[in-house]
Formats: C-alpha cells, structure tokens, sequence
C-alpha cells in the first residue's frame, strides 16, 4: 500500500510536468529565451506550483508526523556554500543547453522519446561523476 | 532560428498545481521532499531496500504519467528537442554534476525548498535560473546553436 501510494504520488507529479509543458525542451528553453521565441509559460508552472506547496506545506508541516512514515525528513543544511552556488550555476548551464531538467527528464522517459533516454543516460552518468568527486577520499579534490 | 512554442497559460498553472499537489502529498504521507535529483540519485545509488522501493515506485509513476495522458487523450504529451543529440549528452552531463552538487533541482529547491522559504533554495534557485537564461542566451544568441 505504501509503495502504491508513492507510485500513485508519482503519477500526479508525472501528469502534472506532462500538462505543464517542463517535459517539452522547446517550451523550457523559450522560457528562457527572452531575446527570442519566448514563451512565459513555465512562470505560470512555479507559480501554480509554489502555491500549492507553500499552502500545503503550511498544514502539512504543523502535524507531528507524517502519515506513513516516523519523521519529516526536510533538509536541515543552512550555509549557502560554494558547492551550492556552483553546483545550481552548471545545472542553470546543463539545463540551458538540453532544455531537460531532472524532473522535467523523467516523466518524460513514459513518452518513448529516443532524445530523453540519451538526456537521462547522461544525467545519470553526471551524478555519477559527480558523486565519485564527492566521496571522502577525493574531498581534497572537490574541496569547496 | 528556433520556433515559437504557444503560450498556455492554464495549462502551465494547471500542471504547477498538480506538481505542487504531488509534493504536499510525499511530504503528508512520507515526510519527503519532491526532489527528482535525490529520488533519482537514490534509485541509481541505493541506500537499503525500503530507500529505493519507494524512490523507485515514485518514477515508475513519473513515468507512467504521459502513458496516463495518452490513456485519456489519444495523445502523448509534446517532446520537441530543439538540440542536437552531443548538446543532449553535454547538458545531461553538466545538469547532473550539477544538481548533485547543488543538492538538487527544479523541483527540490525551486518548488519545495522555496515553498518552504529556504534561505539555501531561494539561492539555488536564482542561481539556476539566471545561469539557464544566460546560457540560453548565449546558445541561441551569440553561438548560433
């Protein structure tokens, strides 16, 4: 039941992306691409979005626990770093040149598009990459 | 030169809103935030069983929503790729360095961690964001491409 439900919740987050137009890389790079064919729409994505989930979050948030589960799991990390700024300025490039993001990649994968299983095949071996950068002994490397 | 795509306006707020609702939902009944970054990285790089079943069963479902929409529509949602396949392999490499060390994505800190006023996410997010009209402009713009 638990894992229908997660299923289920995917769904919506599917459907959803699928409506919006985030899984369609002609409709996200004109959405940035003010000095050309642009196309505001995804405003209109983040806003429905952040909408619902600051409203949501708000009632959400007051129980003590979540339904199905022992504890809220919310990130509890405050420094804004050099890993995080420069981490969302290579996504902010990666995604101005695909025009997939990862959650815009996924659903996407359930139309059959050959293009977005090339994108996830890379995305994948990005955060391989990068998580191979990460590990402890290379954090000299990767040293923020 | 690019083509134009139709400016939906109700399609878009729709779609937000369901997006939204999927979030409120993993955080009510699982206490999670809706990142595609960390569920997929915890498909690819699972922790333990229990992690990855339900990370799992989460894309399956991403998934399944276009086949939903054909299922009601006759149709499959739009998926114009406007690049080049080298460019889908370069983006999909930098977006996935990226969002692992920027500890997520759209979804995680443009949706949920800005829903929840996050200092780290309002940040990432502008980030992301000016980055993504910056790169588009150039791409387009200044290369050509």
């Amino acid at each position: 039941m638990r894992l229908f439900s997660a299923y289920l919740i995917g769904i919506i987050f599917g459907v959803g992306i699928s409506i919006s137009g985030m899984a369609n890389p002609a409709k996200v790079l004109n959405f940035f691409d003010i000095a050309g064919t642009w196309d505001p729409s995804l405003a209109f994505v983040m806003g429905g979005a952040l909408v619902v989930t600051f409203i949501g979050y708000r009632f959400v948030l007051k129980r003590p626990t979540p339904f199905a589960a022992n504890s809220f799991q919310i990130p509890t990390g405050r420094a804004i770093d050099a890993r995080l700024i420069g981490g969302s300025a290579l996504f902010g490039i990666g995604w101005g040149i695909a025009g997939f993001c990862p959650g815009g990649a996924l659903p996407a994968l359930g139309t059959g598009v050959t293009q977005v299983f090339i994108f996830v095949a890379a995305l994948i071996a990005g955060i391989l990459i990068a998580r191979a950068l990460l590990t402890p002994r290379n954090r000299g490397m990767a040293a923020t | 030169m690019t083509a134009a795509t139709e400016f939906t306006p109700l399609a878009s707020l729709m779609g937000g809103g369901l997006i939204g609702l999927s979030a409120v939902l993993l955080m009510a009944a699982f206490g999670r935030i809706m990142g595609a970054t960390g569920i997929l990285a915890g498909v690819i790089l699972p922790r333990d069983m229990q992690d990855f079943a339900w990370r799992a069963a989460v894309v399956a479902g991403m998934i399944t929503g276009p086949i939903i929409i054909w299922l009601a529509t006759g149709t499959t949602p739009d998926v114009s790729v406007p690049v080049s396949t080298p460019m889908l392999i370069v983006g999909g490499v930098i977006v996935g360095i990226g969002v692992t060390f920027g500890s997520g994505c759209t979804s995680g800190h443009g949706v949920c961690g800005m829903a929840r006023l996050s200092p780290r996410s309002i940040a990432a997010t502008l980030v992301f964001m000016i980055a993504t009209f910056v790169t588009v402009y150039i791409v387009r713009h200044l290369i050509g491409a």
